[in-house]
């Protein structure tokens, strides 16, 4: 019943166009709708997967590509860190089933970030753990770009969590 | 399993969302529930043509119904209707005992106030689906005790 979930999110979309004009609106409508939906799956997440406290920011960054896109997606992204910090990771989806039915963005609306819910759902997820972070789309299979990225960057550092430990 | 929590989620985001904007906005009560149901409906239609690509013909309208409560509501909803009744005249009330978009809310009456909301969507899957079928039919849902509701269609 995944197609319910993603024709019911492209109904969502859809409606969301109808009711605003610009597409910062709605990417923003969507990004608030995913924060909400976040902060209740990462419950969902931990009680499902029993996972244990991941230690480091790309231990998370796996988890969250490995274990969590697999279990609600069925999709497992790639993951690559791109700063020698440590806190920029992207996850690189080749194939992405929110988009099962859409062929293309229409004209009018080329600025949509059709699934700008996901952003949202990993942003208010991770901020449950408390790991502030910002997520945002690199690139977009619908605009035309060859893959779809998503770019998670930790704001905190590392030495934080060390000091909780103790 | 993950999907339904997913859903889960998603439809009630939805709700709430529209509500929201709804109060910060001109829009009146009336019309989210329109909206809601308007987004089922779409919903509604694509899910049946998918589901019923394989399927045999239907004999009459109350295998219609029956495929709804069925099959339908299993895909969707993983459980089956667990009551149908008609009055051979077009009416038919769908009774579910135990409507998973309710069960996380409440287990008896409180919010029944709030419950309306969340079965408009689930109208709209119905008359959705109904349609695509061949079927015209008006879709309303009642809830007298939680999780309990029945859909009226006519």
């Amino acid at each position: 019943s995944r197609e319910l979930f993603v024709l019911t999110y492209g109904a969502l979309v859809a409606q969301l166009c109808k009711d605003y004009e610009k597409d910062e609106d709605v990417n923003t409508c969507l990004d608030r709708m995913g924060y909400g939906i976040g902060v209740r799956l990462i419950d969902d997440f931990l009680a499902r997967s029993a996972v244990k406290k991941c230690r480091s920011y790309s231990e998370t960054a796996d988890m969250i590509a490995q274990v969590a896109f697999k279990m609600y997606l069925g999709v497992t992204p790639s993951v690559s860190c791109s700063s020698a910090a440590g806190n920029e990771f992207s996850l690189i989806l080749d194939k992405n089933p929110l988009v099962d039915f859409v062929e293309e963005l229409p004209a009018e609306r080329a600025s949509l970030c059709y699934c700008n819910l996901l952003c949202g759902v990993i942003r208010g997820a991770l901020e449950m753990v408390h790991l502030a972070a910002e997520v945002t789309f690199l690139q977009d299979r619908l605009k035309g770009d060859a893959v779809t990225e998503i770019g998670i960057t930790f704001l905190r550092k590392a030495e934080d969590r060390k000091h909780k430990r103790n | 399993m993950a999907d339904e929590a997913l859903f889960l989620l998603l439809h009630n985001e939805m709700v709430a969302g529209l509500y929201r904007a709804a109060e910060q906005g001109e829009g009146e009560n009336g019309r989210c529930t329109t909206k809601l149901e308007s987004m089922g409906f779409r919903v509604g239609q694509g899910l049946i043509e998918r589901f019923t690509k394989d399927t045999a013909r239907f004999k009459d309208e109350l295998d219609i119904m029956k495929f709804i409560c069925k099959d339908f509501w299993t895909t969707v909803f993983k459980k089956q209707i667990d009551n149908l009744r008609t009055n051979h005249q077009g009416i038919y009330v769908l009774q579910d005992n135990k409507f998973r978009l309710l069960t996380q809310m409440s287990a008896g009456k409180q919010y029944l106030e709030h419950a309306p909301k969340y079965l408009a969507f689930t109208c709209g899957l119905i008359r959705g689906g109904l349609s695509n079928l061949g079927i015209k039919s008006i879709v309303t849902a009642e809830v007298s005790s939680m999780p309990a509701c029945k859909y009226a269609v006519v």
